[in-house]
């Protein structure tokens, strides 16, 4: 037993020693072979291979860090991604004036609940982990994910969604705790960031699947994305989960805070198609800016999704959406969640237009351009070049060309 | 756990326990972790201003005090005529080009442009009070007074169209001031498992 223990710890001793040699070579500007690593990649806290390059980029509208040296929205490399879960560190990131991610200390970390409740209360993070929790699965996208004809990739038009394991204490759980008083029917939720972000929702949500989380793909949630605390509305829009969040109040009407303000509409048919996500999907591969080498067998694969529950069934069409055929489900499904799909085809060289539509488990289906102008009225291409009204699920195509290379097919 | 709760009802008085029950018979507390926060602390963190106003705090200003300190606070970033700064346009402008060495302020989504700057679009005056005291100056959020707020309110109202520039804003007569968009918006009518009004056809 002693032995074994010596020998460890004189393999430890050769360890830190390897990565000081390490640290003096890098200093005298020797480029360390790229085996080498250092003590935290080999031991503490894993990076991926150096072959790896995939990382997010910002939005095409607007540089990050921006002119006030502030990260505003940032793009997940959903081309890149296998699988459904969106690694943390590639986990899109968006705020509300490019907010300077706060550092909280998760020890000073208090969370109030309060308003038109029986007992107000107020948590330490130690405190909300001695609730029972609970683990899901749930896709976070932006109201700003839309895509345009000027996009040139997936990421580009798609990059505002991302999918997590999120833990967390269900918000039901701790308004029973406080006991919500008649004639409540909004909540009010504010983050601790410096702009103190805040957004109403129905109550009728809150007590129905948010969860107050503190976890993220087994971690603690990384700060960009809310650090230590923050809520998920699944299924509505990004804004509403609110990031570091400090207080939820209980309230009896729509608080018009100044997140609301910017997402209200005067239009009820366009005011419906807010808040929550409709059916929604597309495909990563093979998309914008990708190449395929030549004909021959591939897989098409992609990520379906929708705010009104689980995806029932995703549609491929390799012929521009004349004819369709069902793809595989590859993976599992969960509700408000990215789902995998793909679909073996062969591709005779031939240029073809790829897209992919989404129906879920309430019966939506996504919905083309084309419909879409006809349920407002507008000529049939009116959205090519217009910002479509409310949440953007439209049906994204992807052109490939005869020498393989695929290009953003919206117009 | 159904011992120790059966032990603790027989050394409670019964009118206790009738009276817990009666406080609680809609819902009580299952876990009671938590701590009550006093008055004050709620107090402090309670920021967010309703349309009806019931959280302004007393004070006052007006347009007058209020172009000083939009001249100090905010014209660096919003540009003189709050037009053409690096930071959102928060005045209408007839002339909507940007000025020698400014440029055209971000437009995100949404985009803040002449209408929907937010003394015009906002439904509701205590929306710009709330946002100015939440979030502004800059780098310096918490520091202006609510007279200040009151002030800087009652300046972006007046240079949008919206009051007299003599109106004194306080407490009481900001949730009164009709906003132009007042009936601009349809609130969402959520609930669980409602499908989108939308044709669900392929």
């Amino acid at each position: 037993m002693d032995s074994k223990k010596a020998s460890r710890r004189k393999f430890l001793k050769g360890g830190a020693a390897a990565a000081a040699v390490g640290a003096i070579q890098s200093a005298s500007a020797q480029t360390p072979p790229a085996a080498k690593r250092s003590l935290k990649d080999e031991v503490a806290y894993g990076e991926r291979s150096h072959y790896v390059t995939s990382v997010r980029v910002a939005v095409l509208e607007r540089p990050s860090p921006d002119e006030f040296g502030l990260t505003f929205h940032v793009l997940t490399p959903l081309q890149d991604q296998v699988g459904i879960i969106t690694p943390s560190s590639l986990h899109f990131v968006g705020t509300h004036r490019g907010a300077i991610v706060p550092d909280i200390d998760p020890r000073e970390y208090r969370f109030l609940l309060h308003g038109m409740v029986d007992r107000p209360l107020e948590f330490t993070l130690e405190e909300l982990k001695r609730f029972p929790s609970v683990s899901r699965v749930h896709f976070l996208e932006c109201l700003g994910n839309r895509a345009k004809v000027d996009h040139k990739t997936v990421q580009q038009t798609h990059g505002l969604t991302s999918c997590s394991e999120w833990t967390g204490v269900p918000l039901s759980v701790l308004l029973k705790e406080v006991g919500v008083q008649k004639g409540a029917n909004w909540v009010v939720s504010e983050g601790a960031e410096e702009v103190k972000g805040a957004g109403s929702i129905p109550l009728a949500k809150a007590m129905d699947d948010c969860l107050v989380a503190y976890g993220q793909n087994g971690e603690p949630i990384r700060p960009q994305n809310g650090f230590p605390v923050r809520l998920i509305v699944p299924g509505f829009e990004g804004i509403y989960n609110t990031k570091w969040l400090r207080r939820i109040k209980v309230v009896d009407h729509y608080y018009m805070t100044y997140n609301d303000y910017g997402h209200i509409s005067k239009d009820p048919k366009v005011a419906a198609l807010n808040l929550q996500w409709g059916p929604k999907s597309v495909i990563t591969f093979p998309s914008g800016g990708q190449t395929l080498p030549g004909p021959g067998l591939y897989q098409i694969t992609g990520l379906a999704w929708s705010g009104g529950g689980a995806v029932r069934k995703v549609e491929i069409s390799t012929d521009g959406g004349h004819t369709w055929k069902d793809a595989e489900i590859r993976g599992q499904v969960h509700r408000m969640a990215h789902t995998r799909f793909g679909m073996t085809w062969k591709w005779e060289g031939q240029q073809c237009v790829l897209q992919s539509r989404c129906t879920d488990e309430l019966g939506q289906v996504q919905p083309t351009r084309a419909q879409l102008a006809k349920f407002f009225n507008q000529p049939a291409d009116y959205y090519h070049t217009h910002g479509v009204p409310g949440t953007d699920n439209m049906i994204q195509p992807w052109r490939i060309a005869a020498d393989g290379s695929v290009s953003n097919a919206i117009a | 756990m159904g011992a120790c709760r059966m032990r603790l009802r027989s050394v409670v008085p019964l009118w206790v326990i009738l009276g817990l029950s009666q406080a609680g018979t809609a819902q009580s507390p299952t876990y009671g972790l938590g701590k009550s926060p006093s008055a004050e602390t709620i107090r402090a963190w309670d920021i967010a201003i309703s349309p009806m106003g019931k959280e302004l705090p007393p004070g006052s200003g007006s347009a007058k005090e209020g172009a000083q300190l939009y001249a100090q606070k905010c014209a660096a970033c919003h540009g003189a005529t709050g037009y053409g700064g690096r930071a959102p346009q928060l005045i209408r402008t007839e002339n909507p080009t940007p000025p020698p060495g400014g440029k055209a302020p971000p437009c995100l989504s949404p985009c803040i442009r002449n209408e929907t700057v937010m003394g015009i679009y906002s439904p509701y005056a205590t929306t710009i009070w709330d946002y100015i005291n939440r979030g502004m100056p800059f780098g310096k959020e918490g520091t202006l007074t609510a007279n200040e707020v009151y002030a800087l309110t009652a300046f972006l109202l007046y240079k949008n169209g919206v009051i007299p520039e003599e109106q004194v804003v306080d407490a009481q007569s900001l949730p009164q001031i009709k906003m132009p968009n007042r009936d601009g918006y349809v609130l969402p009518d959520w609930k669980h498992g409602n499908p989108r009004p939308f044709p669900n056809k392929p």
